[in-house]
């Protein structure tokens, strides 16, 4: 029992410390294309406003962006902390993006954030442009290394598992660069978080404008934003998930949770568009349903079937009982390495490894395991189905209520009579959490889905843990979440303090509200 | 693809973890240095933010050195980032925490004009320039003397220790050589970037540290060779055998952590580097010479740190519980692979990062004054 509770508080303490990161990441992702799009425009058109602009919400990036550091130092080491085995396990393919991630990317974001601070008087308007282009490019790179790392967790591409190490090998550095999941996720990804920048932007000169203050730089600020967050909202949906579906079995057991589908249907399959499963019976209780439309979505055509959940279980079933002979093998294998047979047997059932390490939750040893055991884990293959399902709908819904939005911005910001139609202005303002409502339970359908698996058919996630103990994840995980807290109210306190000051904070006498020198 | 062979990555990798630390020290190093110093050095306010924004464009590009260090062992030394980081949990766990104290103090500090907050967040700044590095130098004191973790028959590691443990003597002890030399590297850097009493006062501390830095190394280097046991691989070595850790023997000798230096004995220039550095720090730092006595230092941090590693070589993390499951330089590495396509990785971009920090400096050098920050007061921090 006690290792239970080491495995349960090490996926607590995961969760939340990045799901902390991911309330500051989206804002930075998005806000330092914005912060380049007003600064080139400054210096194609040398208006000051679009300099105040850039220096003002520069402003409050910046208050942002430290959060944003602070909460992923931890994540960069909790690995190792708390996961060790994980760590040992996949370090030899997983260690490598994130290595690079550091060369490459952070070292760019964060060199160059300092000069886009400190170097407006040092720097030319064009030297200066660059600095903050590069910062851009710096934090999108590091999402994109950061998406392959976890892309391979969904889909794990490009490695074997080495009976001589007792671990998983890269074979192909370049399959895991271009895994499909990987590049889904990032395009999907970085687009919330342009949508969350613009969202930001957008809400907060709402508030200028409802106040009637300012109105010149919030009316440039809201136009600008509205244009940004339009086309990110579209390619959040458009181009989003859209090969995510089709590649790999990690993606077709949360597809199948994910909306809930219980049975395999013949072909095109209808699409619940809201349902009550049950767990227990592993039905839904009841569903309204669309016909064709999941097959279409799910497939992009109108024959092939979409694997429903009984029948997932069903297959896991066979290959968890393949995976009792290959931990058999393994096991005399490393016991001698010479012995053939041994060889051979681990030769051919190597692909479902995992698979019977997952009887380990049940039986320490797996030769041991009963047909009950196997019925069980194969069970756990599939995530729990309702908190899936709901969330995965919170996410849609929010993401079409911001394309209605931003489609309303856009049209009247074209029309140019936007800061006259207070509703939408008040829906902006409104509409404020609604990106990071929808990026947090993005992420929680994304990895929540992913379970019982750290790296899916490969490593069960009640192995990859640190061999701690339950007090040092009970006091690590108070002292994050206590910790975190307390700079998250701080942060919020001086973003709104400092949002509510306006353009006037910069000090430059052209602003309401400035600030005393 | 043998381009490199599997021996040569290995002992490659071993000296990139070390310029990787080594850099860690130097650049990041210099500003815990100025962050430790803070509240003593800087009295008033205003001192304090001339203090502040000598390293404030600079402090997070320098932290990047920490994170890539922390995904380069990862990558490279899979188990060491598994077992040392899992092992010293709680040593670990604070480092993390008074990091958090940067960023924000850095960023926020000077958002707010109220003497109580600022304090807070200057004493913030002081623990996150301060616990790090002295937590560093417990944990290499600990490697030193072995480290008690075990691997079971699936290579799960598995630590027996305290974190109580850690703060033993000897640990304690090189906490302090790494505490001080850090922070002689700030003060010289400080020193380097301000002017009138700000500067005294740092060339001051400067010579105090580089002092504690030369006596403490010095006590710890006997220490080591009198009183505690090194590890010697007592099985045959194939250095191109596939990583098992669980594969040699190890025998605890006395004296064994002299054993490089009497092999090599061009390996002395390492410890020699120490002292020189920190040596020449200390005279040209009094002579003003302040830009030549941060490279010193940096010369000598890089021999203390070598010192270390040269001692243990091949050992990389031993273990007292059982030494055979020790890690060393060949058989806690990641595939030859992943070794050769970051090591293509490193060489291409270390370079290049080198080339922008060092443009990012340029564009902010000269000294900074209480002029410059009351001029940009809505700006600088
Ligand atoms: C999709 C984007 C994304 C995702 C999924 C993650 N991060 Fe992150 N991270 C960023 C995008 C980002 C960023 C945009 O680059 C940040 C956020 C705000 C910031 O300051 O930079 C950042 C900062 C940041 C830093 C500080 C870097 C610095 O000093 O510049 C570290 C060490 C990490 N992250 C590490 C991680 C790890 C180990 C993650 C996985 C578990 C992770 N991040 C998830
Ligand atoms: C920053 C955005 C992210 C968020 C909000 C997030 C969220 C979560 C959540 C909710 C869990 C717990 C799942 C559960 O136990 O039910 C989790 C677990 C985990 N995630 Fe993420 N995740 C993020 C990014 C990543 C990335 C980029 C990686 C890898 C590179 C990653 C690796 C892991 C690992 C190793 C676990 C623990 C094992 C597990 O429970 O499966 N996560 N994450
Ligand atoms: C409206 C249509 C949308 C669809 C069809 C959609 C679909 C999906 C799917 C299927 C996943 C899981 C991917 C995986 O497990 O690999 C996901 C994850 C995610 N979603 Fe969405 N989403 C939509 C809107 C949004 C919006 C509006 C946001 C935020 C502004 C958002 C943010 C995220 C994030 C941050 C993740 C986790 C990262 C990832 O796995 O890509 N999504 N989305």
């Amino acid at each position: 029992m006690a290792i239970d509770s080491v495995v349960e508080l090490s996926r607590l303490q995961f969760a939340a410390t990045a799901m902390y990161h991911f309330l500051f990441v989206p804002l930075t992702l998005g806000m330092v294309w914005l912060l380049v799009i007003m600064e080139s425009v400054y210096v194609m058109t040398g208006k000051q406003v679009y300099k105040d602009m850039t220096r003002f919400w520069g402003k409050l990036f910046g208050i942002n962006f430290a959060l944003g550091v602070t909460t992923g130092i931890t994540l960069e080491f909790q690995f190792g902390t708390n996961w060790a085995y994980y760590s040992h396990y996949v370090g030899d393919i997983f260690g490598a993006p994130l290595a690079i991630e550091g060369l490459m990317a952070f070292f760019l974001e964060s060199t160059f954030i300092g000069l886009f601070f400190f170097g407006w008087d040092r720097l030319s308007r064009q030297q200066h442009l660059l600095v903050t282009l590069l910062m851009a490019v710096g934090t999108n790179l590091s999402a994109l290394w950061i998406l392959i790392a976890n892309g391979w967790m969904q889909n794990p591409v490009g490695a074997e598992f080495s009976y001589h190490t007792m671990r998983m090998e890269m074979t192909d550095f370049w399959a895991v660069v271009f895994n499909p999941d990987a590049q889904a996720k990032f395009v999907h990804t970085v687009s919330a978080g342009y949508v969350t920048g613009a969202m930001f932007v957008l809400a907060v000169s709402s508030w200028y404008l409802l106040k009637g203050r300012d109105t010149e730089f919030a009316k440039k600020s809201f136009r600008i934003a509205a244009a940004f967050g339009f086309a990110s909202v579209c390619s959040v949906i458009v181009l989003g998930d859209e090969s995510g579906y089709t590649v790999g079995e990690a993606q077709q057991t949360k597809l199948a949770a994910m909306e809930a589908m219980w049975h395999t249907e013949p072909a095109p399959a209808s699409f619940n568009l809201i349902a009550w499963p049950n767990e227990v019976e592993m039905k839904n209780d009841w569903a309204v349903e669309i016909p064709w439309v999941m097959g279409i979505i799910g497939t992009r055509s109108l024959d092939k079937q979409i694997p429903g959940i009984h029948e997932i279980v069903e297959k896991n079933a066979r290959r968890i009982e393949s995976g009792i002979h290959a931990v058999k093998a393994l096991e005399a294998l490393r016991a001698n390495r010479n012995d053939a047979a041994a060889l051979a047997k681990f030769e051919a059932h190597k692909a479902d490894l995992g698979f019977g390490l997952l009887l380990k939750k049940y039986s320490a040893d797996v030769a041991q395991a009963t047909p009950q055991m196997i019925a069980l884990a194969a069970r756990d293959t599939i995530p729990k189905v309702a908190p899936m399902f709901w969330a995965f709908r919170a996410m849609v819904g929010l993401g079409f209520w911001m394309l209605a939005l931003f489609g309303a911005a856009l049209w009247f910001s074209v029309k140019g009579c936007f800061d006259r139609r207070r509703w939408l202005l008040k829906a902006a303002l409104y509409s404020l959490p609604a990106p990071w409502l929808a990026c947090e339970v993005g992420w929680f359908v994304a990895e929540y889905g992913r379970q019982p698996w750290t790296i899916y058919g490969v490593l069960p996630t009640h192995l990859s843990v640190s061999t701690l103990s339950a007090q040092s994840l009970y006091g690590s995980l108070a002292g994050f979440v206590g910790f975190y807290t307390v700079l998250l109210i701080v942060e919020v306190y001086l973003m709104v303090k400092f949002a509510r000051q306006g353009p006037g904070s910069l000090g430059t006498g052209r602003y309401a509200n400035e600030a005393a020198h | 693809m043998e381009l490199i062979d599997y021996p040569t990555l290995k002992l490659l990798w071993w000296l990139l973890v070390g310029v990787l630390l080594v850099g860690f020290a130097v650049m990041d190093g210099h500003d815990m240095g100025v962050g430790t110093l803070l509240p003593f050095v800087g009295r008033s306010d205003i001192e304090r933010r001339v203090i502040i924004n000598t390293v404030g464009p600079h402090w997070d590009g320098n932290q990047v050195w920490f994170i890539t260090g922390g995904g380069a062992i990862f990558a490279a030394w899979p188990l060491v980032y598994a077992t040392a980081f899992s092992g010293f949990y709680w040593a670990m766990l604070l480092v993390l925490w008074a990091l958090f104290f940067r960023p924000v103090g850095f960023d926020y500090r000077s958002k707010i004009d109220n003497p109580r907050w600022r304090s807070t967040w200057d004493w913030g700044l002081f623990i996150g320039g301060f616990v790090p590095p002295v937590v560093f130098g417990i944990a290499f004191g600990n490697l030193l003397q072995g480290v008690p973790f075990r691997f079971d028959a699936n290579l799960v590691s598995h630590y027996e220790g305290s974190f109580w443990q850690l703060l033993n003597p000897f640990g304690l002890l090189c906490g302090v050589v790494s505490s001080a030399m850090i922070t002689c590297h700030g003060a010289v850097y400080l020193a380097h970037r301000t002017e009138g009493v700000i500067q005294a006062r740092a060339a001051r501390a400067a010579q105090a540290c580089a002092l504690v830095t030369l006596a403490a190394f010095s006590v710890a280097g006997l220490w080591l060779a009198r009183g505690i046991d090194g590890y010697v691989i007592t099985s045959a070595l194939d250095a191109a055998a596939l990583p098992d850790p669980l594969a040699k023997t190890v025998a605890v000798v006395p004296g064994a952590w002299l054993a490089n230096y009497a092999r090599t004995p061009a390996a002395m220039l390492v410890p020699v580097a120490g002292y020189l550095g920190f040596v020449l720090a200390l005279l040209l730092v009094r002579g003003g010479r302040t830009f030549a006595a941060f490279w010193c230092s940096a010369l000598g941090m890089a021999g203390v740190i070598g010192t270390a590693a040269v001692s243990m070589f091949p050992f990389v993390m031993p273990s007292s519980l059982d030494p055979a499951a020790s890690l060393t330089v060949w058989d806690s590495v990641s595939s030859h692979r992943t070794l050769f396509i970051m090591l293509v990785a490193t060489v291409i971009f270390m370079p290049i990062i080198i080339l922008y920090t060092r443009w990012a400096y340029s564009v902010m050098r000269g000294k900074v004054t209480a002029a410059y920050v009351k001029e940009n007061s809505h700006s600088a921090y």
